[in-house]
């Protein structure tokens, strides 16, 4: 019980709340790779996704609620941290003992947040009308030419790149720091944090190479 | 020496030419009065004052003028016994590093520096008076399992008898070293206690004494950390970086680590 109360059981759930959504971000990015080296894998990759049930009904909740418990754990944090100190300092030099990033995930992850309401109502909504509402036929063929025409309008693919480079920021901090929550902190610590920030920005690049390169290569008809 | 004249000319004029600092000190009655910042300029301050020092000079004039001096909490004046405190322009203790506000000097500021002193804020600390602030909640986290069951009935076994690996031992003195000023919580963007608490279990569980205990001790200093109302840790390091004493992250991940296997084992 008192595990469930903690402070530190807070921690707990914020670092491995993160690191399931970190494997996530790079099956993703994997996948969205297809997109540009070989349209038809990303097609079938894209269709098996999307109608295998084990995907459907078991992995594709638990994401979900690995996105919910991340985001409302990481608000019900910040209304705690900004509550222990009531009267705040005339003159607070943040600056002069911790990155940026760190002090400010909460900003980091609400833009996140709130791409993820824009990339939800792109994808995801549009896919279970697809299939659900409007009850189409099983088209594997299909998702590369939606994914491609998404990115058509620049506004859409600039939201995209700004989304991917707060969500680069966020890894940054978050990801080496999910280690420290969990206890890990040893001699292997400075190569887990280069791998982690290699890993913020390398992932993020890809996602934005990604969206660009749709952007200037659409496909003509 | 080059030419007779010393090598660091700057640090030699900050400590004998005197200066003009002007100062905003958060003044506050008591612990039910608001508070507010009051503007003072002190002069002939030197460089070789500490910053404990000059605000000493300043409380002279205050007296002498029939004002009521600052108060701020100070004992050893020697940077050992973890009593002064004091945010210093946005930093506990200062700009200096692995020092205390006793032990900072004058020397690191320039003539007509503004200098903005505030007491350690979190609502874990409230301020009684001016600057000084009541830290008896790290009192009462160490009272939860900060410490050894030992028989001391006439029987007691030498500690020494006890082999204990050189690493280890380093480390419980390194965890030990802690004073227990704040300096961490007052850092913290969060308030949170977490690197006092984590150093004050670090230095029991790296030693078989602490091992009998360790269960209990972790799961009692935790609640009794959250009870008094800090907040959570998120990594900024700020605190690793602000201690006087250099206490490291990595009892943060201790305690971390003791904690999920105690709540493991129930």
């Amino acid at each position: 019980m008192s595990l469930i109360k903690s402070s530190l059981a807070r921690k707990y759930v914020m670092a491995l709340s993160g690191l399931f959504l970190v494997i996530f971000l790079l099956l993703h990015v994997t996948i969205n790779l297809a997109s540009v080296l070989s349209p038809d894998f990303f097609n079938e990759a894209s269709h098996f996704m999307g109608y295998n049930p084990l995907i459907q009904f078991l992995m594709q909740p638990i994401l979900i609620i690995g996105v919910i418990v991340h985001f409302v754990m990481g608000f019900v944090l910040e209304i705690q941290n900004k509550k222990a100190r009531g009267i705040g300092y005339v003159k607070y030099n943040g600056s002069a003992n911790a990155p940026w990033v760190s002090r400010n995930m909460i900003y980091s992850g609400l833009v996140v947040l709130a791409f993820l309401a824009l990339h939800f109502y792109d994808f995801w909504v549009h896919e279970m009308a697809y299939k659900y509402v409007e009850a189409n036929p099983e088209d594997p063929t299909r998702y590369y030419h939606e994914t491609v025409e998404k990115f058509a309008p620049i506004w859409r693919t600039v939201l995209y790149v700004i989304a991917f480079v707060l969500l680069g920021l966020h890894l940054w901090h978050g990801f080496a720091s999910s280690f420290q929550s969990m206890g890990v902190n040893n001699k292997y610590t400075p190569n887990i944090k280069r791998c982690a920030k290699t890993f913020a920005v390398v992932v993020p690049l890809l996602f934005a190479f990604i969206a660009i390169y749709h952007h200037l290569n659409p496909i003509t008809h | 020496m080059v030419d007779g004249k010393p090598n660091n000319e700057q640090q030699t004029t900050n400590n004998y030419i005197t200066m003009k600092l002007y100062l905003k000190i958060w003044r506050q009655k008591d612990a039910s009065s608001p508070g507010k910042i009051v503007d003072y300029t002190l002069d002939g301050v030197e460089g070789d004052m500490s910053f404990l020092e000059m605000l000493d000079i300043l409380n002279e004039e205050l007296v002498s003028k029939g004002e009521e001096p600052v108060e701020f909490d100070h004992d050893c004046r020697e940077g050992i016994c973890g009593t002064c405190s004091l945010q210093i322009n946005g930093e506990p203790h200062g700009p200096d590093r692995l020092v205390t506000t006793c032990q900072l000097h004058m020397r690191k500021f320039n003539d007509g520096d503004t200098i903005v002193i505030e007491p350690f804020r979190a609502n874990a600390f409230p301020v009684i008076k001016d600057l000084i602030v009541d830290r008896s909640a790290f009192d009462r986290i160490q009272q939860a399992g900060g410490y050894i069951s030992v028989n001391t009935s006439g029987n007691t076994v030498d500690a020494n008898c006890i082999p204990i690996n050189k690493h280890d031992a380093d480390e419980a003195m390194d965890a030990a070293t802690c004073i227990g000023c704040g300096a961490c919580v007052a850092a913290c963007k969060n308030a949170s206690a977490m690197l006092f608490t984590s150093a004050k279990v670090s230095q029991f569980a790296l030693l078989p004494q602490g091992r009998i205990e360790a269960v209990e001790r972790v799961q009692n200093m935790v609640r009794q950390m959250d009870l008094e109302g800090f907040g959570n840790c998120t990594n900024t390091g700020a605190c690793e970086v602000e201690c006087p004493k250099g206490i490291s992250l990595t009892n943060i991940a201790r305690m971390n680590r003791e904690y999920l296997s105690a709540s493991l084992k129930g």
